[in-house]
């Protein structure tokens, strides 16, 4: 992970890039129990070589002066990473905020397994259904944070 | 002087024992779980992750049940572990433009894109204690509404757009910004580590800063354009894959303070900003550092710097409460050679002291 100062790169992905940084981004995101189901229905989680970690390490967060602006660098957060290669010779790559290890290694079994024809579907379930859940949670938090919203209403002065 | 000295293992041995044992408390009640601090003292574990500037709940809640709720204690045993784990890498700058708003407000703008959201606050509260609390009492959910379609926008972009306020533009190479965890501080600071000095600084002291710069130490004429907390992205560049994926998320409070002019013969007069942007949700804590980013930018702006809230190197060196908390807290560690040397001194001179008033009574005498 190198440092990386624009927050959308110019270069546009590939379609094989896109899917998999969002199977990624699903599975940085997806809870133990959702990745268990999900490796269970494919006949339980394989054998798989680790590459590097699982470790748990430190990212810098940054952000813009006045929202926009130049670089400062916030404040870390922590970060667990994993890379795994199956026996089919698939290398995955995990990774999410927090210290849970076993939850960054299944993600890095997913990812992998989302490289081989055979299982891409059931991975693509899983994702689906990761982001519906966020989707739902997301959806809950804004419909709350909407009714908080002030309607001004403005008092008719009797002076006429 | 530091003189080794031995002795004492058994004494405080007994010590920690006796602080886990105080710590836990009346064994009658359940012990405290980590869920239980991340979700029911949440904005605690906020601050604790804020000026700890380490990201981590559950390692922030573990701190505050450690330290038997010490917040300083808490943000330093955070902080010592931090320096054990390895540096991964930068991430992309976090965008708050895109943030899932938990809150927004304005003052400067009743009727704003996006509207006034209140979210889970404190403000409009009676501040009356609720004894309901001291119960468990069943307690609703938050109420739902279809929220809007319209964009929350950014209070600055609204003033942007009639260059009313001055622009915040990242500059032409994307500078990288200093980092004080990797370089020790040198004066003069540059804004970036000043910003990141004050995200990770006391919120108590950076309150007091502030409230002296709206006292007249400082005047800065500041409006709250907003406040805004919600969740973002946070990206970082995946070098094996060659692109940047999204981690997870984190909340941050950010706030924009707009304050009054500067202008000059090349420029119109606008507004100028200070700028808050914190772990969590702490909003007193955005505020503050807004106020104390403006104030600090009194040289950028040929402002006279006549208030402590202006002086860069006596903010930023007494605004980390670890540092502070040590070298205040020391003072408590035996200095008994030192003070030995000292009581000798004190002797020595109370010695002189009354050989010279003898001196005075003789001649006295004499005179007589």
């Amino acid at each position: 992970m190198q440092t990386a100062a624009r927050t959308n790169p110019e270069t546009s992905l590939s379609a094989a890039d896109e899917a998999r940084k969002l199977r990624i981004e699903r599975l940085a995101r997806a809870t133990v129990d959702e990745m268990v189901q999900a490796l269970g229905a494919i006949g339980g989680t394989p054998d798989a070589v680790n590459l590097r970690g699982p470790e748990t390490g430190l990212v810098m967060i940054r952000g813009r002066m006045g929202g926009t602006g130049s670089l400062f660098n916030l404040g870390e957060a922590t970060v667990t990473r994993a890379t795994v290669r199956l026996a089919s010779g698939a290398v995955g790559h995990g990774q999410r905020l927090g210290g849970d290890k076993h939850a960054a290694r299944l993600s890095a079994i997913l990812d992998a397994l989302g490289e081989m024809p055979a299982h891409r579907t059931a991975v693509e379930t899983l994702c689906a259904a990761v982001a519906v859940r966020i989707e739902m949670e997301d959806g809950k938090r804004a419909a709350e944070t909407a009714a908080t919203r002030v309607d001004f209403f403005t008092m008719v002065r009797g002076d006429d | 002087m530091y003189v080794a000295v031995k002795g004492g293992e058994a004494a405080i041995s007994n010590a920690h024992r006796l602080l886990a044992d105080r710590r836990r408390g009346d064994r009658s009640l359940p012990a405290l779980s980590i869920d239980q601090i991340v979700a029911q003292l949440a904005l605690g574990v906020d601050r604790i992750m804020a000026e700890a500037s380490l990201y981590d709940r559950t390692l922030a809640a573990l701190a505050m049940r450690q330290s038997r709720g010490d917040m300083i204690e808490a943000i330093f045993i955070l902080r010592a572990y931090r320096t054990t784990l390895p540096r991964f890498g930068y991430s992309c700058a976090v965008d708050t433009g895109t943030m899932l708003v938990e809150r927004r407000i304005s003052a400067t703008y009743k009727d704003l894109p996006g509207g006034q959201l209140l979210g889970p606050t404190f403000d409009y509260t009676h501040r009356l204690l609720d004894p309901s609390l001291l119960g468990d009492h069943a307690v609703a959910e938050g109420v739902q509404r279809e929220p809007g379609t319209e964009p929350v926008m950014r209070v600055s972009d609204i003033l942007a757009g009639e260059s009313l306020i001055e622009m915040e533009e990242p500059d032409e190479t994307d500078t990288l910004p200093g980092d004080i965890t990797r370089e020790p501080l040198e004066f003069p600071l540059g804004r970036d580590e000043r910003l990141q000095a004050l995200a990770r600084g006391d919120e108590g002291f950076l309150l007091a800063l502030a409230y002296s710069t709206q006292r007249g130490y400082a005047r800065t004429h500041p409006f709250a354009g907003e406040i805004r907390i919600g969740q973002v992205e946070v990206e970082i560049d995946i070098p094996e894959l060659g692109f940047a994926v999204s981690l997870g998320r984190v909340q941050v409070t950010e706030c924009q303070m707009v304050n009054q002019f500067k202008g000059s013969a090349k420029q119109p007069p606008q507004f100028t900003r200070g700028y808050g942007l914190v772990f969590g949700q702490s909003e007193r804590k955005a505020m503050a550092m807004s106020l104390v980013d403006r104030a600090l930018r009194a040289e950028e702006f040929g402002e006279d710097i006549v208030a402590p809230a202006q002086d860069e190197e006596f903010v930023i060196s007494h605004s980390d409460n670890v540092q502070a908390t040590g070298f205040v807290e020391h003072l408590k560690l035996p200095h008994y050679v030192d003070f030995q040397a000292e009581l000798d001194l004190v002797r020595r001179m109370r010695r002189e002291y009354d050989a010279a008033q003898e001196i005075v009574e003789e001649m006295k005498e004499a005179a007589e």
